[in-house]
């Protein structure tokens, strides 16, 4: 019998975790716009990712090496397979490619200024080679895309090595896009485009069809820059033992391999979160396929998506990559998602740490527009100086783990100086859960 | 043709042979003897030399040309002239896929036929196709001028941007976003010059439909869903 004299007490309002805020407010856009949702950046879904890896440390049976007295090397050398100019790094931590175009003149400056103070390499993107970005990068890579917007052999000529590239990770298997906001003029006459209407980058190349076909293109572009100029190929994570091995067998002097948390200028937000691998479950694959061909070191494997830090690199390079690239930490480096900025992205609909409308053009930072208002906003002077800084401290704080590991080089960092902390970690990287000797897959346990 | 410098494949390798065509004093008229396919055959020239393969060519035959004539006395495998920027390619037999593909310029003629993707992707190049072409022929194609004599197959001007397609013979369907378009008087005087420079007589400019864009896809709509 009910107590009407009591209030009742009543439950709380109880979201639920298939239907989150987040995926209501999707259904309802959708219903209102009829068509999907694009943005920028790369997946926001929680991954296993190098968190769920720790390095070990001396100990008894291992002895570290003196922080502030002996030496870390950090230098790679990048293309010794075929080229006979090798790209040659102070730190293996490049810049990922980024175009002119999804991003402003100033933004590519800083990122070409902020390289070549550390000694490392920047990349060109879709769109083609601006002048700003050559004359500031003392090591530009230059990527050869399905849409070859741009491209020309005297940008091929002016480049130090040459990156083809099937994929990214952030959508491995999909083309570009590239908003009409976002097509100004200069963009438009680069990329041979009316102004301002919407781009699209083709997913395939034009005139080739597999790695057979591959094959005879890299014969071609090393007869046209006389056989000096590294090779990359770049794809997205998605089949890493097969993709890297019919890469090596393409003839790449270089597999960049990049995972699914690397960013996009403009992608589907559906393709985004959901085609292609966490990095962390590419790298193992990726190492073994050149292991078994005994590749290993010879073809140099570069790893990017969603390496943030020092530490990332440390793993990534103890799991067998040669180097790493980063592409959204150095944007945030130049100042995207600055608290500085939170009124301006207030108006946005947005948040400092969520901005993602990369491909609107109105980015208060300056980095990700071609409105000229915007983009004189970042300095690049100033903003290569922050990329230094960065790359810097991430070089900085790998030496602190590799000495710790008792490692004279970055490159000595080895799986045997990894535990993971989750099963999901130990399964993708065959590194023994913490506290053991044991992995998913392996026997004996 | 007097005073040929000749290079012999048989007789030396693909890099000496482009070395000599890419060497900045390359002066003159040159011939590839015992081309027998090979790829990458004359690419990345950047002198104003004419260079006969005399055979036929492989891959990527004249790739990235700057202001050399090539001319190929024979047939031409994928990717014939791509990307060139400016010069001229005359391919004297057929032309396997993706010819002329991303162009920035320079005219490719081919005296025969061209496999699928023809001027796929070209951004600037004129090509005179005297016989006919393969399905998905300027696919994105997005400056410059394809010529076919000949037939078209299908999807032919498929998300096309603002290159212009004349056909002569039938085509098999167009693709998205492409439309005949009525020939102005200017159009007529750009088909003229380019058959007349591609030594194509015979072929009143009058009996060539054009083709363009209809520029509907140019900007993302939900109602064109269907045609991405």
């Amino acid at each position: 019998m009910t107590d009407n004299t009591r209030k009742i007490p009543r439950t709380k309002p109880r979201f639920s975790a298939t239907f989150d805020p987040f995926t209501i407010s999707e259904i309802q856009r959708a219903a209102a716009t009829g068509i999907y949702d694009i943005r920028g950046a790369g997946t926001k879904r929680k991954l296993p990712h190098f968190d769920d890896l720790l390095f070990l440390g001396a100990s008894m049976s291992r002895y570290p090496l003196e922080g502030y007295r002996e030496r870390c090397d950090t230098d790679v050398v990048l293309g010794t397979r075929f080229a006979s100019k090798p790209i040659r790094l102070k730190t293996p931590v490049t810049i990922a490619g980024m175009s002119f175009g999804a991003l402003s003149a100033q933004a590519k400056e800083a990122l070409g200024r902020g390289a070549s103070a550390v000694g490392t390499s920047t990349t060109t993107g879709d769109g083609g080679m601006t002048p700003e970005e050559r004359g500031h990068s003392t090591t530009l890579v230059y990527q050869y895309l399905p849409s070859r917007y741009g491209m020309n052999p005297d940008d091929l000529r002016r480049a130090d090595a040459i990156e083809v590239v099937v994929g990214q990770g952030a959508k491995p298997g999909g083309g570009g896009m590239l908003l009409g906001q976002k097509i100004s003029e200069r963009v438009a006459k680069m990329r041979d485009l009316p102004e301002g209407i919407d781009q699209r980058s083709a997913c395939r190349h034009p005139d080739w069809t597999g790695p057979d076909d591959l094959e005879i293109k890299i014969e071609e572009l090393r007869e046209i820059t006389a056989w000096e100029k590294p090779i990359y190929i770049k794809i997205g994570a998605s089949r890493p033992y097969y993709d890297v091995s019919l890469a090596v067998k393409a003839g790449a002097d270089v597999v960049v391999l990049d995972g699914m948390q690397g960013g996009t200028a403009a992608t589907q937000e559906v393709f985004i979160e959901h085609v292609g691998l966490p990095i962390l479950a590419a790298i193992r694959p990726a190492v073994q396929a050149l292991q078994d061909l005994g590749m290993h070191r010879k073809v140099q494997l570069i790893v990017s998506g969603g390496i943030r830090s020092g530490a990332d690199m440390a793993k990534a390079l103890a799991l067998g990559a040669d180097a790493v690239a980063i592409g959204t930490a150095a944007l945030i480096a130049l100042g995207d998602q600055s608290p500085d900025l939170a009124e301006e992205y207030a108006k946005l609909g947005t948040v400092p740490g969520a901005y993602d409308d990369w491909q609107d053009g109105r980015d208060p930072a300056g980095i990700t527009t071609q409105d000229p208002e915007l983009a004189a906003r970042l300095d690049p002077i100033l903003g290569g100086r922050r990329i230094a800084n960065y790359l810097s401290v991430m070089t900085m704080e790998a030496q602190a783990i590799a000495r710790a590991c008792g490692k004279s080089h970055l490159h000595n960092l080895e799986p045997e100086d990894l535990v993971a902390l989750t099963m999901e970690a130990a399964a993708m990287t065959r590194i023994p859960l913490a506290g053991t000797e044991w992995y998913p897959g392996r026997q004996g346990f | 043709m007097t005073n040929m410098q000749e290079i012999d494949l048989a007789q030396c390798t693909l890099r000496e042979a482009n070395s000599q065509l890419q060497s900045e004093d390359a002066t003159g008229a040159w011939a590839i003897r015992n081309p027998r396919g090979r790829h990458a055959l004359a690419v990345g020239l950047t002198a104003p030399i004419d260079v006969l393969i005399d055979g036929q060519a492989g891959y990527y035959a004249g790739g990235m040309n700057q202001r050399a004539t090539i001319t190929i006395e024979g047939n031409a495998g994928p990717g014939v002239a791509e990307n060139m920027m400016s010069g001229r390619t005359h391919v004297r037999g057929n032309a396997s896929m993706a010819a002329g593909a991303t162009g920035h310029g320079g005219l490719l003629v081919i005296d025969g036929d061209a496999g699928a993707r023809c001027g796929i992707s070209m951004k600037g190049i004129d090509i005179v196709v005297r016989g006919s072409v393969g399905h998905m022929s300027a696919f994105m194609a997005q400056s410059g001028t394809l010529v076919v004599c000949g037939d078209a197959g299908e999807a032919l001007g498929d998300s096309l941007y603002e290159a212009k397609i004349f056909v002569r013979g039938e085509v098999r369907s167009l693709g998205a976003d492409c439309e005949e378009k009525d020939m102005t008087a200017q159009d007529t005087v750009l088909l003229q010059s380019l058959l007349d420079s591609a030594g194509i007589t015979g072929y009143p400019a009058g009996s060539f439909r054009l083709y363009g864009s209809a520029r509907r896809l140019y900007h993302f709509h939900v109602d064109n869903a269907a045609a991405y």
